[in-house]
């Protein structure tokens, strides 16, 4: 099993509402995914010259020291936001030439996400406590996607829990097992593409990081992933301007969509939609087997 | 007329009340997508849910009406013995999945594996029905009254589909057949009694080639 939940704010005075929004649907979803939580939201895009971080740190970490340290290496300000393990780090710089120097300096932590709006933040344990340790009612944004899992494919750890980064302001949360990640992970590591556990979901992470990188539009790339992907999947897609939906052909996996005038929603069952301010009188809908859904600015 | 609002009242608490020997009326208000509600009713209770529900609402389903005024999650009615499951929106897959007896009636569409497995109940669907539907049905009716997605009947065995609109690609083992006057008029009596408005003249009959699985005509009685 596992929960996946996506909302997407089309009026924007219900930015500020997005974390809270977020925390009711993840915990109700806990039933489906008990083993750990991780959300994706976007928020504050930086400047072009500029990127955007998510840093994860398995213990303790002196984040201030590495301010300083990258602060005076690059001769800017860099900013940086503490939030429980994961850190989100703002600098006025490429955003390789920051990774490259993180992956020297800094080489134990990890980077969840990249790119200019995205924040990634993942943990193993319970949606409630992960929800309570992310002070999730304090998180503003545009749009978010949140997962809870129940591992069936792999070990219980933060590195393989869901969301995982796709490439630059992207994202995958995944309901579902594949069947070919063994050998597609070769191929994908043949290509090039750093996939760093043994776990099923970060090697359609991969695909389309893959595909994504060789010029295919994420639309295109979702439609060829039909194709490439065996196994049970429904995908949802974080993008900068909204987010994408795809189930497999057979369509055991369940999802359910729904929409008002306020917000764009999706979910593995209604009753984590039922959290959102007029849920009750949305129009809701099951997504197709095999289509690709896409919402965005 | 007893009334549970599962904002406050547990779904447990509601069973067990339906359990119990309950009858005459009764609502369930707020069911807000929760799985399991008015599951295992044995008893002549009429049964309304004001809202979208989740997982197997209506399972097990003996001699009850429930009727639920909105959408329904996977599993609707499933394994229904008698009585009637209404949803008055759509319902999601394997909506009356193994069901034996009663009628369960979506008067909006329904999703993948629409009637799987099933075993005498009748379905009636007012608009259109998901891939898979009616796989390895053994016995019963399956009506769609919109179009049928791919693989419709997989596998049948004895169960009979009747569809209005168009069909996808049918299932291994599964036929158009001829509507005879007694399919006419069965099908007929099942639309009015379950309140469906749709002229019998348009549906196509579809069903089992027999080719599939072991059947003897002369036992047609066994089965």
């Amino acid at each position: 099993m596992c929960g996946i939940v996506g909302i997407y704010l089309k009026n924007e005075d219900l930015n500020p509402e997005l974390g809270g929004f977020l925390a009711a649907m993840l915990v109700e979803m806990s039933d489906r995914g008990p083993d750990s939580a991780g959300i994706a939201l976007y928020r504050d895009p930086v400047p072009d010259s500029s990127c955007k971080l998510t840093l994860h740190a398995a213990g303790d970490y002196d984040w201030e020291k590495l301010r300083k340290e990258m602060a005076a290496y690059l001769k800017s300000d860099v900013k940086l936001d503490v939030h429980a393990s994961h850190a989100v780090l703002i600098a006025s710089a490429d955003v390789a030439y920051v990774e490259d120097w993180l992956r020297t300096q800094h080489p134990k932590l990890r980077v969840m996400s990249a790119g200019s709006a995205i924040e990634i933040y993942k943990e193993k344990g319970p949606p409630r406590e992960f929800v309570r340790q992310f002070r999730l009612h304090e998180l503003n944004g545009s749009h978010a996607l949140g997962h809870t899992r129940m591992a069936t494919e792999s070990a219980v750890t933060t590195e393989h829990s869901h969301p995982f980064s796709t490439g630059m302001d992207l994202c995958l949360v995944h309901n579902g097992s594949l069947s070919n990640h063994n050998r597609l992970r070769q191929v994908l590591r043949d290509e090039g593409v750093d996939i760093r556990t043994d776990n099923d979901s970060e090697v359609a992470a991969g695909y389309l990081m893959w595909r994504l990188r060789e010029g295919d539009s994420l639309e295109d790339a979702l439609n060829r992933a039909l194709k490439d992907l065996d196994g049970f999947y429904t995908f949802a897609v974080g993008t900068k301007e909204g987010f994408a939906v795809l189930r497999d052909p057979i369509a055991c996996k369940p999802a359910v969509m729904a929409e008002t005038d306020e917000w764009v929603a999706m979910s593995s069952e209604f009753r984590a939609i039922a959290q959102l301010p007029g849920a009750a009188n949305a129009t809701i809908w099951e997504p197709a087997p095999a289509t690709v859904y896409t919402w965005g600015h | 007329m007893a009334a549970f609002d599962l904002n406050t009242d547990s779904v447990r608490t509601l069973n067990q009340h339906l359990h119990d020997a309950p009858s005459g009326t009764l609502s369930v208000t707020n069911p807000g997508g929760r799985h399991c509600i008015a599951c295992g009713i044995d008893a002549s209770v009429a049964v309304s849910i004001d809202g979208h529900v989740g997982y197997y609402c209506a399972g097990m389903n003996k001699q009850a009406q429930v009727t639920i005024a909105g959408n329904a999650g996977p599993g609707v009615a499933e394994n229904i013995m008698s009585g009637s499951v209404r949803v008055k929106g759509n319902a999601s897959q394997y909506a009356g999945a193994s069901g034996q007896g009663g009628a369960l009636i979506i008067e909006g569409d329904a999703s993948a594996r629409c009637g799987i497995s099933m075993k005498g109940v009748d379905i009636v669907v007012a608009g259109s029905v998901g891939h898979m539907s009616a796989f390895l049905a053994q016995k019963g009716r399956l009506v769609i009254c919109g179009d049928a997605g791919d693989f419709l009947g997989d596998s049948i065995y004895e169960a009979t589909i009747y569809v209005r609109g168009n069909v996808g690609e049918l299932g291994a083992d599964c036929i158009e057949k001829e509507m005879t006057a007694d399919h006419i008029q069965g099908l007929k009596q099942l639309l009015a009694s379950t309140g469906v408005d749709a002229n019998v003249d348009e549906f196509r009959r579809f069903g089992s080639a027999r080719k599939l699985y072991n059947f003897n005509i002369d036992h047609a009685d066994d089965y």
